[in-house]
């Protein structure tokens, strides 16, 4: 399968009440493995997602949060985190989960893969998609 | 031009499933290609043979199984999904020990592989669902 394309996962929804999160991420995973170039974006509720100190003890939920951490080592670097979707819910870069790569290109480097995002960037970064994955 | 459907919600509660069969008949009837539809998150319950809905009301399922009958449409239920949701062919049911599977005529049970081949391959995937 030689062909590339850009495959953006729009991530929308809160990581509990329903299973979208967990299911997207799910294929982020198994998308990886098939050298597409890939983005994520996590935009209005979305953004909840990567929030620090997720606990879910009390709702009895599987508490999926950690799984982020790892989409580094899967190749998975370009996290696109909408600005005014953090705003409108009083949340700061400093509330997400600081997700890193290790950047092979420049001995190693661990390298942020987050980068925010205006709605400006954002449109253009949906219309350079070839395939758009809404969850 | 060649189509992907991805159906992410299931059948009745949402017109999702029923919006994405009115767009792959109307698609094929105008000369296009379906590559693949692929169920996921609630959508796999598509996949049900169990669904028995009221006479004068469209069943959902049995439209996917006979359009895919008519035009050997390649219907992909996610397994991971399938599973949480208790959609199984005989060997799922088997390897799982269930008394019976469920799964609807035409359709079969694979990855998620399928779902970013389908991406590849296809001119475009259509998303269906909130």
């Amino acid at each position: 399968m030689s062909v590339t394309k850009k495959f953006v996962y729009i991530n929308r929804k809160a990581p509990y009440g329903t299973v979208y999160a967990l299911e997207s991420l799910e294929v982020v995973l198994i998308g990886a493995a098939f050298e597409q170039e890939v983005q994520l974006v996590f935009v209005d509720d979305g953004v909840y997602q990567l929030t620090k100190g997720q606990s879910t003890e009390g709702v009895g939920m599987k508490n999926f949060s950690k799984t982020y951490a790892a989409l580094g080592d899967y190749d998975v670097n370009q996290i696109y985190v909408d600005e005014q979707s953090l705003k409108e819910r009083g949340l700061s870069m400093d509330d997400l989960q600081a997700l890193t790569y290790e950047d092979e290109d420049d001995d190693w480097a661990e390298k942020s893969s987050m980068q925010l995002v205006n709605r400006e960037q954002l449109a253009a970064l949906i219309g350079d998609a070839d395939v758009l994955l809404n969850f | 031009m060649k189509f992907a459907i991805q159906i992410n919600e299931g059948p009745f509660t949402h017109q999702a499933a029923d919006t994405a069969y009115q767009f792959t008949k109307a698609a094929l009837e105008n000369g296009h290609e379906i590559f693949r539809v692929f169920f996921y998150h609630d959508g796999v319950n598509n996949g049900t043979m169990y669904g028995v809905p009221p006479v004068d009301d469209r069943n959902v399922s049995a439209l996917w199984s006979e359009l895919a009958e008519k035009h050997d449409l390649d219907l992909v239920v996610c397994v991971a999904a399938a599973q949480r949701r208790g959609i199984m062919d005989a060997d799922e049911a088997k390897r799982h020990g269930k008394g019976a599977s469920n799964i609807a005529p035409k359709f079969r049970i694979s990855g998620l592989g399928q779902l970013i081949e389908a991406g590849i391959q296809a001119d475009r995937l259509l998303v269906f669902g909130d």
